[in-house]
């Protein structure tokens, strides 16, 4: 356990290491430092907004009248008949929400995103972190390899890697059935198996953001930390789980939140790779339904109301989560 | 120092007085866009003079048809002083977002388009397409046009366009490969069935006939070779017919062609007509269900000089499986300025002159009965699209809901579940019945 506390000590002494690397500056300096923002309280309640306000005219444009213009179209009556005029739009207070949430097929496909967004964000967060620690053990030349081979992946942008992914396991052509001697095993006819695919993918394009985050806070731990653990004889995964980890936690809260939001939104790589949702629409997630919806079927309304409903789940979790770690005693 | 100071509050003031009517401005912005946009329509205007504007759609090898068109658009413009023709050719693919966003916005939206014949209804209901009823009525040509290229234009005993072209699917089949393994082109939907086995058994590189799981359109002759429907109408409502016995027959007998005696369901589940086609095409298929327009894809493929062409054939021996009519039209927005030349214009394009040279140049078959014959009678190729037409088409409900059903994949969704053993033909054909109802009764 010494490892363990001498961690812990350690943290608030040397804040800005880990909290210059990412996140915002701790609370500690900012609530004690001679140079905070003293003269703000003293002119009253006001300033702040001003200096404020143009970013807020910006964030109200660019978010709020959006969200805003969603939730007022899901309680329309709004398809391509009432954009072009041929039908007057007419209020349905919470119909399109009763619809959807009767709907079985809906609950089915929620079911299916949390389910899948839980795996790759597990996936996501394990490969990444496990990467930024390799990175930190090996030399200098497969460093930069595989740093190159990971930015490849995030560079690759998300239509020619869901491509390239399902070529690489297709059943006639693709080299991967070949190698695992899998025949003419086809990837995207089960359920199971064409998540798979797409979890692969999604894991592929989306850890290199985790592992150059990860990367960076653990550079910035000082290094006595890391060798004071190694001296008392502690393996490489006693390192992270009880050094690493707490020291980097602002930064994998930040990672980890963002991996949950971009999972649960996952459209590209279901939409390419199983062709729109899969064999009778096995792989849907929400936001292919909601496509599906608002701008295959041109029911605007209904896909708002989708949208609507992910967004509410989506602020849920992060609220949920942001709580929970509150809790126990973290601020970020 | 304090007069600095006091300056300083005062400039702070200004600036945030500017602050709040700045954010003011912004929150009245955003009420100002309270309801979300809805085109006010425009039109009403007649111009006699002017730009008419006109959306075609860019085939794959567009040369030809330019030529057609910029002949017939000189034509026009010769005909009628101070007037222009502006062609366009829109991509296929996005056609969709293109026409919508015509019909959202009147100013940019062109007074002419070509529009595929299945979206009719749903093109009607968004109050997108003029009726032109009294000229269609008043229209010479009208009356050697075939009743379903007709039926494609007309909702509701109205007409909304004029048909431009018709495509219909008949069976390719493979001579070298029916030659060697001794068998004739199906007479019948068994015999087909059982040629397809043979095929496979014989060569367990190719599928006996490609079928896909989403390839609606070369399912929907099964249905209709057994008798079924797609949907019912009366009254003006439609209700689906697919639960009936006669339809699910035909499902039936379509799925039966998915295992691995010939078209494996891990491959052909998703399928849809491009992927059967390319299949064919590439020398992996006995036969395939293709249509007149995908000539020139097994010209280029490795089976150029290696296919020939029948009718589809029904249930009984020498019927010919119903086939759909697809095709384009050629419609007027309803929110054009050019009302009577943008009539004239469509009478033009989708007159039989120039029909019979959009056959030359692109294959595209003719929508009236006696050019069509004319030309099949110059062109081997197309007799058994002609046969399969004369014998009756089917087409898509009439109905707005038809491009609901189409794009929330209702049917290849019931395919596929029976093909990948989800649910048996009684379970998908009402589950799919059930979903089509609820789409028909918005």
């Amino acid at each position: 356990m010494s490892v363990a506390t001498d961690g812990a000590k350690s943290r608030p002494r040397r804040t800005p290491g880990p909290a210059h690397a990412g996140g915002p500056p701790g609370p500690r300096p900012a609530r004690s430092g001679g140079r905070g923002p003293t003269g703000g309280a003293r002119r009253g309640g006001w300033t702040p907004w001003l200096y404020l306000a143009p970013a807020l005219v910006v964030l109200a444009g660019l978010l709020v009248y959006p969200v805003y213009q969603l939730g007022l179209i899901s309680f329309l009556d709004y398809t391509q008949a009432q954009v072009s005029g041929g039908e007057p739009t007419s209020f349905r207070g919470f119909g399109n929400y009763a619809e959807l949430l009767s709907d079985p097929q809906f609950w089915n496909v929620l079911l299916a995103t949390v389910v899948f967004a839980a795996a790759c964000v597990l996936g996501t967060m394990t490969v990444g972190c496990a990467l930024a620690v390799l990175l930190t053990r090996v030399r200098a030349l497969p460093r930069l390899l595989l740093m190159l081979a990971a930015l490849g992946a995030w560079a690759t942008p998300a239509i020619t890697g869901s491509t390239v992914w399902v070529f690489l396991f297709d059943p006639d052509f693709g080299p991967v059935n070949r190698v695992l001697g899998l025949g003419d095993f086809a990837w995207t006819y089960g359920r199971l198996s064409a998540f798979a695919l797409v979890f692969f993918e999604v894991v592929w394009c989306s850890f290199p953001l985790v592992m150059v985050t990860t990367y960076a806070g653990i550079r910035a731990v000082p290094t006595e930390v890391v060798e004071a653990a190694t001296l008392d004889g502690a393996s490489v995964w006693r390192t992270w789980r009880s050094v690493l980890a707490p020291l980097l936690r602002p930064i994998l809260i930040v990672v980890t939140i963002q991996s949950i939001i971009w999972d649960f939104k996952v459209f590209t790589q279901i939409y390419v790779m199983t062709g729109g949702g899969g064999i009778a629409k096995q792989n849907l997630v929400l936001n292919v339904y909601a496509y599906q919806k608002a701008f295959a079927s041109s029911q605007y309304s209904l896909g708002s109301a989708i949208g609507v409903v992910m967004l509410l789940i989506l602020l849920s979790v992060t609220l949920l989560y942001l709580k929970l770690l509150r809790r126990n005693g973290e601020e970020i | 120092m304090k007069a600095e100071a006091d300056k300083c509050v005062k400039g702070v003031k200004s600036v945030r007085a500017a602050g709040v009517s700045l954010l003011a401005m912004g929150l009245a912005a955003g009420l100002a866009g309270c309801a979300p946009s809805t085109s006010s329509g425009g039109g009403g205007q007649d111009d006699k003079s002017g730009t008419v504007r006109v959306w075609l759609f860019r085939e794959v090898g567009n040369e030809p048809k330019e030529k057609v068109v910029d002949k017939v658009a000189d034509r026009f413009e010769k005909q009628h002083d101070g007037v222009e023709v502006d062609v366009q050719y829109i991509p296929i693919d996005s056609r969709a977002e293109k026409i919508k966003g015509a019909f959202n916005d009147p100013d940019s939206a062109p007074d002419v388009i070509e529009y595929g014949n299945t979206d009719t209804a749903g093109y009607v209901a968004d109050g997108g397409l003029a009726d032109i009823s009294d000229e269609f009525g008043s229209w010479d040509a009208a009356r050697d046009l075939d009743p379903t290229a007709k039926k494609s234009v007309t909702v509701e005993g109205k007409q909304y366009g004029l048909p431009l072209f018709v495509g219909v699917r008949a069976l390719y089949y493979r001579t070298d490969v029916f030659d060697e393994l001794n068998l004739e082109p199906p007479r019948t939907l068994d015999g087909l069935a059982a040629a397809a086995k043979k095929i496979r058994a014989a060569h367990k590189d190719m599928y006996g006939i490609a079928v896909g799981g989403a390839y609606t359109y070369g399912a929907m002759p099964f249905i209709w070779a057994h008798g079924g429907e797609l949907a019912r109408e009366k009254g003006g409502s439609f209700t689906s017919a697919l639960d009936a016995a006669p339809a699910k027959k035909g499902i039936k007998a379509y799925t039966s062609l998915f295992g691995d005696d010939n078209c494996p369901a891990g491959k052909c589940a998703k399928m849809g007509g491009n992927e059967t086609v390319e299949a064919f095409a590439g020398g992996k298929a006995g036969m395939a269900i293709g249509g007149d327009f995908n000539r020139q894809a097994m010209e280029n493929g490795k089976v150029q000089g290696k296919y020939g062409v029948v009718p589809l054939p029904g249930v009984e021996k020498g019927a010919i499986a119903p086939a759909f009519a697809g095709g384009n039209n050629i419609g007027v927005l309803k929110s054009t300025d050019h009302r009577t030349l943008a009539v004239q214009l469509a009478e033009q394009l989708a007159g039989k002159r120039t029909q019979e040279q959009l056959f030359e140049a692109m294959g595209f078959l003719p929508t009236f009965s006696d050019t069509r014959r004319k030309v099949a009678a110059r062109e081997p190729f197309v007799k058994p699209f002609v046969r399969t037409l004369d014998a009756g088409t089917e087409f898509v409900p009439a109905s707005p809901a038809w491009g609901t059903i189409d794009s929330s994949l209702i049917l290849p969704e019931m395919f596929q579940r029976v093909v990948s053993g989800k649910d048996d033909v009684d379970g998908a054909a009402a589950g799919a019945a059930e979903k089509m109802d609820e789409a028909f009764a918005e």
